[in-house]
């Protein structure tokens, strides 16, 4: 073992630049495939859907598994983001019913 | 439904970066716990606090990061090395739909700007280039910006975690876990367009619930995902019909 605050290993570097790579082809395989494909309207419609889709998919099997309380900081967060359209708002009054209900136990 | 051209991204200015920096300050809480924890868990796991910044600093993807210290080891084969990688992009792959929805809006931009940009893509910057672009924004310094902005937090927090150690004892007492999620639903709200999407994110949030249930793993955000589209592509299709 090397130095606790900075040794770099070899070993840990190519780990580290491998998952660097990894990502990297994430963030740009999708620009770079979409560049390439018609957009007619079936590409279209379904590109409007998507990214109210994805927050949909990454959000909703988190919030299932956060419990009770998840579900109540999201639904919460969406109904004044629907009333003020005020995202800051918003957040402040979902994590605080969040953290209130978890003080009481939920 | 509108009438008027798609919006498209043509401009990179000083002002886009600035309110892209400072549409990140709501999430600055979460990602400073997030960080701090990963910092901790790496230096744990046996990461200097030198290769605890480098991570953070060239991957930049905090689950994935965290996700990835399940399969570190002290001995790096080949084989590990490449199982680090996958691990990491199927972790990541979301981004990968996220990348092909911003597509279209950033096409008018140089591939000098938009390639090295990419590199600071994450759900965060993606969400407030999303909403910025649903409202009519023209200038993807705010995607940029954003990044930026993210990208210096989640790199200088990730210090005191790794130096210090296990300063984040229980995130979930103050809410901050749910920092991220609340932070993402509230976005969707300005997405929303009209009854297409009402089914469409609805078919994207049964079949996310479901693959999660049934597939282990971070699968349920892409398959998810890809069913809204479908689905909205196929309403398309239909009313027109």
């Amino acid at each position: 073992m090397g130095d606790p605050v900075f040794s770099v290993s070899p070993g840990t570097l190519a780990a580290i630049l491998g998952m660097t790579a990894a990502t990297y082809l994430c963030r740009t395989l999708g620009v770079f495939l979409m560049a390439r494909v018609p957009l007619n309207k079936p590409i279209r419609d379904g590109l409007a859907a998507l990214p109210g889709s994805i927050i949909v998919a990454v959000v909703l099997p988190l919030a299932v598994k956060a419990g009770p309380t998840g579900i109540l900081a999201l639904a919460v967060a969406i109904g004044v983001m629907l009333i003020r359209r005020n995202e800051l708002l918003a957040m402040l009054v979902g994590l605080g019913t969040a953290a209130l209900a978890r003080a009481a136990g939920l | 439904m509108s009438v008027s051209g798609p919006v498209r991204a043509d401009k990179v200015t000083r002002a886009g970066l600035l309110l892209g920096a400072r549409l990140t300050v709501p999430l600055w809480p979460g990602i400073i716990v997030f960080a701090m924890a990963y910092g901790t868990a790496a230096v744990q796991k046996g990461l200097s606090v030198a290769e605890a910044m480098l991570a953070s600093g060239l991957v930049f993807a905090g689950a994935a990061q965290l996700v990835a210290l399940e399969a570190w080891t002290d001995h790096w084969t080949l084989g590990a090395i490449l199982l680090v990688s996958v691990v990491t992009f199927t972790v990541n792959a979301r981004i990968i739909l996220m990348g092909a929805s911003l597509q279209p809006w950033i096409a008018p931009i140089p591939g000098r700007i938009v390639w090295p940009s990419l590199a600071l893509l994450t759900d965060a910057n993606w969400v407030i280039a999303e909403r910025y672009r649903a409202e009519g924004g023209r200038d993807a310094g705010v995607m940029i910006g954003a990044g930026l902005m993210l990208w210096v937090v989640w790199l200088t927090t990730t210090l005191p975690g790794a130096l210090l150690g296990r300063m984040v004892q229980d995130p979930t007492r103050y809410a901050i876990d749910l920092v991220l999620p609340v932070f993402f639903s509230a976005m969707a709200v300005p997405l929303w367009k009209g009854r297409r999407d009402t089914i469409a994110w609805t078919m994207a949030g049964i079949v996310s619930v479901a693959t999660w249930w049934l597939v282990p793993g971070y699968l349920f955000m892409v398959t998810g995902a890809l069913a809204g589209a479908i689905t909205g592509a196929i309403l398309g299709m239909r009313d027109d019909g």
